[in-house]
């Protein structure tokens, strides 16, 4: 029996885990639980945010997020995949930055707007 | 005239602005200090957003899109760049911008949604050298998100809330190294899935019950030197650890912002640090309505929106129909209870319920919340679990609030 904290939503609930009972969740009070603890103990996943670097815009860094969690062992190759990109304003929130980022089947996109200097 | 004067554009202010429209107000002018919508959402790049609201996972940016986008379509004035200094008699809005000037304006109502300031060390009185690298978490995440800059390459954290957790997992995918997260009490004020994912994923210790003894370094941070303390919350001598490091970041509490409305002789509770409001987020001065963490500080932003929107409508509500006088109850926060959001209830004004939102003061498990009035005990609540940390929400209905005659008193039950 494993325990757990859930972190599917900001609620935290508290998971037990039977790897015997082909990892039965208890404790969960939604199905997301339930998924969660299954795969947190035989597939971590992670949605993974951060930055990439924005030239031409009101700010230097455009926020991004991957648009499905990747593997948790993942984060790395898609942090160093990430640093290496460059946009140019103007940058709308959805936008793909890039596709199937570290062969995730995730698209790395962008979360907020980013005017051009130019237009204005 | 505006009918509406909002000040401060985050999720409060944005909220409030696109519920006042949508409920008729049509002169309503919304005042941002920064050059751009969304306030600290901006800067909150994590996602974990809007599960509320949207039912979605939303990271801090497309949170604030949303809403900004919704401001768009209506006929809402917005004023960037621009500071409110004073709000004088008759709701006279007194304010000043880099395109603006110095500009007056007047409006039947005006809603307070400057949102909450970190705690700074000064406010915490950590001993020590004053070197550079000492931040507070939010200035570091502002730093990291929107500047582009890494603040430092071995970190200390002090202080366990979840500005200082979400700091802990950003700094280390940047490639920094987060030694350690200490924490004064004996847990974390952090929601659990923010411990998991920023500190357990990245294998960074967290010390509860200890806390920064002294700062050391000349011109950067050298050394930072934590000790365990004891029930009281004094260090305990010989437990002291020493890191090494160039950066502490401090996650040590908010301050809800509230020059503005002190001003305004507004009046104040002190357990809060917001104005004292009623059930429709109206302050003690009629037509000046306030919401989101100028109020209280709040868990999430959805609650934010939830209160916020509130305040939108009573404020249309006020400047369409006016208002009657009716009776007032008082809420008590009683034993156990930290405080209660709203102060007071005009049970004759509440339509089918309202939300009553409270901290406690310390870990409870199984225990009910009980309202009382006098001697009668009017309903319980039961809660699995309760932790200062974590905002309660009970829901007042409108028959049980019809069956008080007096001052309502909202405590935890006593251990049986």
């Amino acid at each position: 029996m494993r325990e757990l904290i859930c972190i599917v939503c900001p609620k935290g609930c508290h998971l037990k885990i039977d790897e015997e009972k082909d990892w039965s969740v208890t404790g969960n009070q939604c199905p997301r639980g339930a998924e969660y603890g299954k795969m947190e103990l035989t597939h971590p996943t992670r949605v993974v945010t951060s930055t990439v670097r924005c030239i031409g815009g009101a700010h230097p860094r455009c926020p991004v997020k991957t648009d499905r969690a990747v593997p948790k062992e993942q984060i790395g190759a898609v942090m160093e995949a990430l640093n290496q990109v460059t946009l140019t304003a103007p940058v709308r929130s959805g936008q793909v930055i890039v596709a199937d980022i570290c062969g995730t089947q995730a698209d790395l996109i962008a979360t907020r707007d980013i005017e051009s200097n130019l237009q204005k | 005239m505006y009918d509406l004067i909002v000040i401060g554009g985050g999720p409060a202010g944005l909220a409030a602005a696109c519920t006042a429209w949508e409920k008729g107000l049509r002169r309503i002018l919304l005042v941002e200090r920064e050059r751009e919508l969304g306030g600290i959402l901006n800067q909150c790049i994590h996602n974990g957003f809007g599960l509320h609201h949207f039912k979605e996972e939303l990271t801090g940016p497309e949170y604030a899109g949303r809403f900004i986008q919704k401001l768009r379509q209506t006929g809402v004035e917005v004023l960037l760049d621009t500071m409110v200094l004073d709000i004088a008699e008759n709701r006279t809005v007194h304010m000043v911008g880099a395109s603006t000037g110095y500009r007056i304006e007047q409006a039947k109502a005006i809603i307070l949604a400057m949102g909450c300031r970190e705690r700074p060390r000064g406010a915490i009185g950590i001993p020590g050298t004053r070197p550079a690298g000492i931040f507070t978490a939010g200035t570091a995440q502002r730093y990291v998100n929107i500047e582009g800059w890494l603040p430092g390459k071995r970190v200390v954290i002090l202080g366990s809330g979840d500005i200082g957790l979400i700091m802990a997992r950003r700094m280390t995918l940047e490639g920094a190294k987060v030694l350690a997260c200490v924490e004064l009490m004996p847990y974390s004020n952090g929601l659990n899935r923010n411990i998991v994912q920023c500190l357990s994923d990245y294998d960074i210790p967290l010390y509860l019950s200890h806390t920064v003894t002294e700062i050391r370094g000349k011109s950067r941070v050298e050394q930072v030197v934590i000790a365990r303390v004891d029930e009281t919350r004094t260090p305990i001598p010989g437990t002291e650890q020493v890191f090494d490091c160039d950066t502490l970041l401090l996650s040590v509490g908010l301050i809800p912002e509230n020059e503005l409305t002190r001003q305004a002789g507004i009046e104040m509770d002190g357990r809060t640090g917001g104005a004292v409001v009623c059930e429709t987020m109206e302050t003690s001065q009629p037509g000046v309505f306030a919401c989101g963490n100028v109020v209280h500080v709040h868990d999430l932003v959805d609650f934010v929106t939830a209160e916020s929107q509130r305040a939108g409508e009573a404020a249309a509500r006020y400047v369409l129909s006016g208002q009657k006088a009716v009776p007032v109850l008082e809420v008590q926060a009683g034993n156990g209870v930290t405080y209660t959001v709203p102060q007071r209830i005009h049970p004759d004004q509440v339509e089918k319920a309202c939300p009553l939102f409270l901290r406690v003061n310390q870990v409870y498990r199984e225990r009910g919340l009980t309202l009382t009035c006098g001697e009668e005990t009017l309903a319980t609540f039961h809660r699995d679990h309760l932790a200062p940390g974590e905002m309660v929400q009970i829901v007042l209905t409108k028959a049980l609030l019809e069956r008080a005659a007096g001052t309502l008193t909202v405590s935890v039950q006593e251990a049986t």
